[in-house]
């Protein structure tokens, strides 16, 4: 029974947020978006502490059961070991934990996260590895299913459906996900919560808590015949029958064991006697998990650039470039590109809800994976807030649309050299036409003949860098114009 | 095994007898087919009911519907100058092949028609035929500056007569007179002596007859017809329709009416060609209560069909083109012509009272003519001016946001315009270089409507409508 319920929360949540990352049109947001903010990590990074101190609390009350039920790359590392378990029966063994690996991993989490190494953050955090698998293997898939709905859609007359652009948003980050995705359907196939006992640094905190849980699996030691069911079932390897004991800083309360002792010798309740033994823990074979990952995280896979379609009677239309950012962009809300880099977890939430193209993750190595926003195919348009809407751990915040209007985040800078109307010889002022800070206006080149060709000129202290000029300027594959990124962002 | 084998036999001969007896039934049912899946139509399409106009000066019995290879079929099944594919060379034999055995005549082409490909094919698919059974008309289409020469003229000239596998010429046009002005005119044909030229080859017997077509300033139209006495005009192409006939002006300031054109040529007693029956199509494409309304008069006549009889009723029409590019709207347009039954009073003022009624929806006059393609910044300025009128014509424009279909004709608005228009070649994208402008024969101020439009969609998607 309390598997039961345990396997249908998890996958409530597990779906509701997977489809975070899917959905495009934010309507899932608006209900189900405050299961992106009770993860634990993006939860301690905003500062929440109401959440954390929910989750602590739950944790000594109910041991693990966030990692059962809340994390979803736990619920995920479930579904493929469940998948194993299809093929081979009672395929676990007991196997001692590997603390020192624990408290190092965790260790270097806490010195990379004080430290701002984004990259190493990003890498360990749970929350994150999922995100940016599921925004990076499983939303495309979703997106080209949703193309398909649209194309029939359009057949059929209805505009119920609508077509969006699937494109690479980050190599290096694909090749990550492709990695973190490898690894760990690797580690769970074979041993279960392998990486949640081991690297897992929110795994390792919430375990040092739940060993002080109310509630816990008890192993009946007058019912046990030591036959070793429920060791050779634990997903988590934490159940020394012959000991009669339980590893609880492992026991993820899965309750799995509960249902599979034919004696009944294992309940889920409070341990009334302080008696608990404690074990001095061996180095062993799981020290080849860890190999496996170091070596498997090297590998990166190649995408070959989607070849360009040309239309007949239509002039070819150069793709854009990125241009060369002193800072990068960071989204109204971030507040400072510093207080950005300290909060992200890189789960990528923002990035699939992006509907402007505009945030992809980085591939500069100290920001390996935290969004940055560039205006090759979009700009950050004027009604929009999905990133700071979703946003779990603080790095954007909140934002209205009429504070967003008046905050700049970077300022436009024009380079007359790329300008069609110096290279063309015609009439343009698209920027000005379309900056919606008012900030551009249209100059005669010659100051004294007003007939002289009209040149942009950027009030720096109105622009609010939204892109809106880059995204629109005429000129490729490098706009004549173009945003740099501010360290602090202020309202003008 | 043998009744395995006897099995094999005896089901191949099955399988031979019901194939033949299904071709045998569909043959058989067509005629009836028509009328019973068409339900509209009525009944087959006849051979010999086409309506013909005699020209006064050479007695040609020239059929009233022109066949305008100006959107001859692709390999992509679309027309072809929408696409780079090949034109369906196939399909163009069988229009062509349709066209002259239900008594179409007049096949009215262009160098510069389908990116310059649709002499070559029409002249592939005529040639087939009898040359007496055909009137070819084509233009000198000397548009582009560096062909003003007149050497360049000549060789454009002659260069039609290889395409079109001919070694004379029915039906000769100055292409697109008026646009560009007086000072086009000039450049292209008067001052390099191409006009005294094309006149001679007349004489010669080259030239059947010699015209031009005419789109926008007036004053190109006037002169010419005021040399009439001299030049001897054998016929003329204007822009004629139930909206522009009275409302020209309405529908494009620098239009004039179909009603003065019309009366100019009727009074030199000039044969009149007709283009744009169908107003690029914005007079078969019309708003659902337009429809309904014409319905309601003539329940199984089509929507364009209303247009083509306009056309045809003036006397000195001597044929009324369409671009046809779909059997079916040759079908429909051989039926309104044969024979043609022509407008009474009561229908022109009908027709008159549905063009107020046009008027009142705000279209862009886009006739969608791809004159002003490319565009070199990569806009799709067709496409997003055709969504526009969709749009209008569906009630898919809101005033504001307090309408009571605002939210659903927004959403229609917005993703049909991303499904119509790659977002790259949006309206948003123009920069205003006034490229395009002089190409429109619209003379449709197109980087004013784009950032119109542009506009419009801010206000969509911002919500600040």
């Amino acid at each position: 029974m309390l598997r039961k319920i345990r396997i249908l929360c998890a996958f409530l949540c597990f779906a509701l947020i997977t489809l975070l990352f899917l959905d495009f049109t934010g309507s899932i947001h608006a209900w189900f978006g405050w299961l992106a903010k009770i993860q634990f990590l993006p939860a301690l990074l905003a500062l929440n502490a109401g959440v954390v101190i929910a989750l602590i609390l739950l944790t000594l009350i109910l041991g693990r059961v966030y990692c059962s039920v809340i994390c979803p790359l736990g619920v995920f590392q479930d579904i493929i070991s469940w998948i194993a378990g299809k093929r081979k029966k009672n395929r676990f063994s007991y196997s001692p934990a590997l603390t020192w690996l624990r408290y190092g991993v965790l260790t270097v989490f806490i010195i990379a996260l004080l430290a701002g190494i984004g990259t190493v953050v990003a890498l360990l955090a749970p929350y994150s590895a999922y995100g940016r698998m599921a925004s990076n293997l499983l939303a495309p898939l979703y997106q080209w299913g949703n193309n398909l709905l649209a194309y029939w859609a359009e057949r059929a007359n209805s505009y119920a459906f609508y077509s969006v652009d699937v494109w690479m948003k980050s190599i290096a980050t694909f090749g990550v996900a492709v990695g973190t995705f490898i690894i760990l359907a690797i580690l769970a196939w074979r041993n279960g919560r392998t990486y949640c006992n081991t690297i897992c640094p929110v795994g390792t905190v919430l375990g040092f808590i739940s060993r002080f849980s109310y509630l816990k699996p008890i192993i009946d030691t007058e019912k046990c015949n030591s036959c070793g069911l429920c060791a050779r079932n634990c997903k988590a390897s934490c159940i020394n029958s012959k000991e009669h004991t339980i590893d609880y800083s492992r026991c993820v309360a899965c309750m799995d064991c509960i249902g599979k002792c034919h004696k009944g010798a294992i309940a889920y309740a409070h341990l009334h006697k302080a008696a608990t033994p404690e074990k001095k823990e061996e180095v062993s074979q799981a020290r080849r998990n860890f190999l496996t990952i170091t070596s498997l995280f090297a590998t990166t896979t190649f995408l070959k650039a989607q070849e360009k379609k040309v239309d007949g009677g239509l002039a070819v239309i150069e793709d854009k470039k990125i241009p060369n950012r002193a800072n990068p962009i960071t989204p109204a809300g971030s507040q400072s590109i510093r207080n950005f880099t300290q909060h992200c977890t890189a789960c990528q939430l923002c990035v699939s809800v992006c509907p402007n193209q505009v945030l992809r993750p980085s591939s500069s190595l100290d920001r390996l994976m935290q969004p940055e926003m560039s205006y090759e195919r979009g700009y950050c348009r004027p009604e929009c807030t999905k990133c700071s809407e979703v946003c779990p751990a603080g790095a954007i915040r909140p934002i209205t649309t009429a504070d967003k209007s008046s905050t700049q985040i970077g300022h436009a800078v024009f380079i007359p050299e790329n300008c069609v109307v110096n290279r063309d010889g015609v009439e343009c002022g698209n920027c000005a036409r379309h900056c919606p800070a008012g900030a551009i206006q249209m100059l005669p080149s010659i100051a004294d003949d007003p007939n002289s060709p009209k040149l942009p000129v950027v009030n720096t202290e109105r622009c609010i860098g939204c892109g809106a000029c880059e995204n629109l300027c005429p000129a490729r594959p490098f706009s004549a114009i173009y945003v740099e990124g501010h360290q602090n962002h202020r309202t003008v | 095994m043998n009744k395995k084998e006897i099995n094999r036999r005896k089901f191949l001969k099955i399988l031979g007898a019901s194939a033949a007896t299904t071709t045998a039934a569909l043959y058989g049912c067509k005629s009836e087919n028509n009328t019973a899946v068409a339900g509209s139509t009525p009944g087959e399409v006849p051979t010999d009911q086409m309506t013909y106009r005699i020209n006064p000066k050479t007695g040609d019995k020239v059929s009233l519907l022109g066949y305008g290879c100006m959107r001859l079929p692709t390999i992509s099944h679309s027309s072809a100058r929408d696409s780079n594919d090949d034109i369906d060379q196939e399909m163009v034999n069988k229009l062509t092949d349709y066209a002259l055995a239900h008594g179409v005549n007049y096949f009215d082409t262009s160098p510069a028609y389908c990116k310059g490909r649709s002499e070559h094919a029409m002249g592939i698919a005529l040639s087939r035929h009898p040359r007496n059974s055909y009137f070819i008309a084509t233009k000198l289409s000397n548009f582009s500056p560096d062909t003003w020469s007149r050497k360049a003229s000549i060789a454009m000239y002659h260069n039609s007569f290889k395409e079109l596998q001919v070694d004379y010429i029915d039906y000769l046009l100055l292409h697109g007179i008026g646009m560009g002005g007086m000072e086009a005119l000039k450049g292209r044909y008067l001052d390099n002596g191409v006009l005294d030229f094309l006149i001679e080859e007349r004489k010669a017997g080259r030239i059947r007859n010699l015209g031009f077509s005419y789109h926008g300033d007036i004053k190109a139209f006037d002169y010419l017809l005021s040399r009439h006495e001299e030049i001897k005009w054998d016929f003329v192409q204007i822009q004629l329709n139930y909206v522009d006939w009275k409302h020209a002006k309405e529908v494009n300031s620098r239009n004039t009416d179909a009603e003065y054109l019309y009366g100019e040529l009727n009074k030199r007693n000039i044969p009149a060609v007709i283009m744009e029956p169908l107003l690029g199509g914005r007079l078969s494409n019309v708003p659902t209560h337009i429809v309904g309304r014409l319905k309601q008069r003539r329940p199984t006549d089509s929507v364009a069909s209303w247009a083509f009889r306009f056309a045809g009723s003036p006397e000195k029409v001597l044929t009324v083109l369409s671009g046809m590019t779909y059997m079916e709207h040759l079908q429909d347009n051989l039926r309104t012509y044969s024979p043609l039954l022509p407008l009474n009073d009561d229908d022109k003022a009908f027709l008159e009272e549905t063009a107020q009624l046009m008027l009142k929806y705000p279209t862009v006059p886009c006739n969608d003519c791809k004159y002003c393609m490319p565009c070199p910044y990569g806009i799709d300025i067709p496409s997003i001016l055709i969504h526009y009128n969709k749009c209008v014509n569906e009630g898919n424009v809101p005033k504001n946001s307090q309408e009571e279909n605002y939210r659903k004709a927004r959403q229609a608005f917005l993703v049909g315009y991303d499904r119509s228009v790659p977002r790259l070649r949006q309206a948003n994208h123009c920069i205003g270089c006034n490229q395009c402008v002089h190409h429109c024969p619209q003379n449709i101020n197109i980087p004013k409507q784009l950032q119109r439009i542009d506009q419009f969609v801010e206000h969509l998607k911002q919500g600040t409508l």
